[in-house]
């Protein structure tokens, strides 16, 4: 027999999962261009985050339809990959279904794998009518048009033709058939097939098992380009994600350090900055303008969106018809973070100003201003994304490193910092309510 | 009627070398907005029924820095709430409790980091543990069979994950407690959060609070029941632009209490 197959196999398997690696050293890379954030605190409460919301999807089926059938997909995909296992055992050594001596069992897992890539059918037959017939509005807001909206359809797409191939590979395996044991769908594929020669029907098996796991490597390459690495990074995210209480924001250390400062009879009002190590000048900078001044927590978030746009549809400013749109706040920084990491790869390592920023050239004054900062988005992710805290740090931009408030904010403040209240009361007058 | 209220502040009792057992933080609404100086009379009438021992700060208290922190402006925020953590920590505060959920998580959430450590409670809570504990009894009478609707706080509900205290008070007063299509870690803001109070909205289709009330009215409430001032008012504009003031009343909680108690 001939070993050439073998070896294919293994330059296909080597290349796939080759650039794959470089593409998540890229991807690790870039999300370390981030701000340094403690998160090694509670670390049995973030694994219970895990555990709960990414591989119990637990906040998926707060809506029901969707919930369900993702779960279909989701648990197909897990298990359906055992089979990969299989595969490449086959593809590496020129075995043919090297676990089919486990008998009944591999009935059983055969038979389990095929009736879950039929439900995985057509639980993403489903999805594409909601997206391309009934038109959930959710998947038709502006910054779904163009290329989010064909990446959301080729997975549908591919996840269609990799269910089909794994059930047409079973159904024109003349052994397998034969064997009758754990072609529960495929033996109804096979009379589709029953003119062909054994020949025939050999290519066609072939050609399935081939472009079956040249799929599974395409679609693995695919993630790093799309809306998909949540299949991934939903279990980092909801690691990482926030363990506080929703209402708590952070409270920045930098102004800590001055206030107290302030507040210090003792300090020297004219003594030096501070220097660091290499005697330069610390310049901190209040706020987000850039992905850079984001946390590396929310540069993963950005990752991590699959665009299902929950968010936005609980988002209350988003429903009456404001520009803001969570799901848009968490695009707008992945993409600025893919250019910063473009221009990073194309200048030997090194950030060459683009004269761009996330602030102005991504999101815009208008978005940052209309949120309520209620915490429905927070809420609403099912992989524990937080759009609040990135709208929250540009907000602080615009106020402390920019003074662009809008000006009625600004009375609001000069109120607080004159007399105690976003009014202009006189403070002296706080308690007398108790004698009107 | 003023006469009959007692609002001891924190100077009073430092003057005797007494120390309550709760602070009252009346917050800036408390304080000076007309609509929500009657929640903050109405909740003191409860302590004073329940003879609970607290104090106020009165002049001494100061903007928690919620509005500033949400609108960006760390620096303010920070001002604030570290002059506020000095008062309060000179009088020894151990515990607090407020009417406004903005106070409430700001105070709850965001001083114990800048060394402001108290136990924080919202007046809903607060109610709930002196109905519990006996000290305050609850008739219905007055609001027997009315439809009562919450509308929950964002900073009470999703971001603190207070959403039983209100509802429970709500069943003590023998209302038909109704939901509204969205609640609990669900509920619509109602478009003051974040600062928005004190700005004009974006532009868009709809002012949030209107679609607030819509899902208010929906449900065909007595009452639009609140635990925030900043919601109670929004709600109560809400209801103006609908023109459904005759038939549909805005209230805190603290107010059906006491209004129910004739207090």
């Amino acid at each position: 027999m001939s070993i050439i197959p073998n070896i294919l196999f293994a330059i296909i398997l080597i290349a796939g999962i080759g650039y794959f690696a470089k593409n998540v050293k890229k991807l690790i890379r870039n999300i370390n261009l981030g701000r340094d954030v403690d998160v090694s605190d509670n670390t049995s409460q973030r694994w219970k985050n895990m555990a709960r919301i990414a591989l119990g999807q637990s906040k998926m089926v707060h809506r029901p339809i969707a919930g369900f059938l993702h779960i279909i997909v989701y648990v197909g995909f897990v298990i359906i990959n055992i089979e990969v296992l299989e595969i490449i055992i086959d593809g590496l050594f020129g075995t043919l279904r090297i676990f089919s001596g486990l008998g009944v069992v591999y009935g059983c897992l055969i038979g389990a794998f095929e009736i879950l890539a039929s439900l995985v059918f057509v639980a993403v037959i489903i999805f594409w009518i909601r997206r391309n017939v009934i038109k959930l509005q959710r998947f038709w807001k502006p910054e779904m048009k163009g290329w989010p909206k064909n990446d959301g359809n080729i997975i549908l797409y591919f996840e269609m033709v990799l269910m089909t191939l794994f059930l047409v590979m079973n159904a024109t395996d003349v052994h397998f058939q034969a064997m009758n044991s754990g072609n529960v769908i495929s033996q109804f594929i096979a009379p589709l097939f029953s003119g062909l020669s054994e020949g025939t029907l050999h290519i066609i098996e072939r050609a399935a098992w081939w472009i079956h796991i040249i799929g599974i490597l395409t679609f693995l390459n695919y993630l790093y380009f799309s809306k998909h690495l949540h299949i991934l990074l939903a279990f980092p995210n909801t690691y990482y994600g926030s363990v506080k209480p929703k209402g708590e924001l952070d409270n920045l250390e930098a102004v800590t350090k001055e206030v107290m400062m302030m507040m210090d009879p003792n300090a020297d009002p004219f003594a030096p900055p501070a220097e660091n190590e290499s005697g330069e000048e610390e310049v901190a900078k209040f706020g987000a303008s850039d992905v850079q001044d984001l946390n590396w927590v929310q540069l993963l978030n950005a990752y991590t969106c699959t665009e299902c746009g929950r968010c936005t549809s609980e988002c209350p400013a988003n429903q009456t018809g404001k520009k803001l749109s969570p799901r848009k706040i968490m695009m707008d920084t992945r993409d600025r973070l893919e250019e910063v990491g473009k221009n990073i790869d194309a200048n030997n390592g090194v950030f060459n100003d683009d004269g761009k920023q996330l602030f102005g050239d991504y999101i815009t004054n208008e978005e940052l201003w209309a949120c309520t900062s209620c915490n429905a988005c927070v809420e609403a992710c099912p992989v524990s994304i937080n759009p609040l805290s990135i709208i929250i740090d540009m907000r602080r931009y615009l106020v402390m490193e920019q003074s662009a408030a809008p000006v009625e904010l600004n009375n609001m403040m000069t109120n607080i910092e004159n007399n105690g209240a976003p009014w202009p009361y006189n403070q002296m007058d706080r308690l007398n309510w108790k004698d009107e | 009627m003023s006469e009959l209220l007692k609002v001891p502040t924190m100077a009073e009792y430092m003057a005797q070398g007494k120390q309550p057992d709760v602070l009252f933080w009346v917050g800036c609404a408390g304080s000076f907005d007309d609509r929500a100086k009657k929640i903050t009379k109405a909740f003191v009438k409860l302590l004073n029924k329940a003879h609970v021992d607290f104090a106020v700060l009165g002049t001494e208290e100061s903007c928690t820095g919620d509005p500033a922190k949400r609108a960006g402006n760390e620096f303010l925020f920070q001002m604030q709430a570290v002059t506020n953590i000095e008062v309060l920590n000179a009088y020894e505060v151990k515990k607090i409790v407020t009417a406004c959920p903005h106070c409430f998580n700001t105070i709850k959430n965001e001083y114990p980091e800048l060394g402001g450590n108290y136990e924080v409670m919202h007046h809903t809570q607060f109610l709930k543990s002196l109905l519990d504990e006996g000290k305050l009894t609850i008739e219905g009478g007055k609001f027997k069979g009315k439809r009562i609707t919450f509308h929950d706080p964002c900073y009470l509900g999703r971001a603190n994950n207070v959403y039983e205290a209100p509802r429970d008070l709500i069943k003590k007063l023998d209302a038909e407690l109704v939901e509204m299509k969205n609640c609990k870690s669900k509920g619509l803001c109602c478009g003051a959060g974040g600062a928005q109070m004190f700005k004009d909205a974006e532009k868009g289709d709809k002012e949030v609070n209107v679609a607030r009330t819509e899902q208010a009215i929906e449900v065909k409430p007595d009452i639009i029941a609140a635990g925030c001032p900043f919601c109670n008012t929004m709600m109560t504009d809400g209801v103006k632009a609908k023109d459904k003031e005759a038939d549909v009343e805005v209230m805190d909680i603290a107010e059906l209490i006491a209004n129910a108690q004739d207090l």
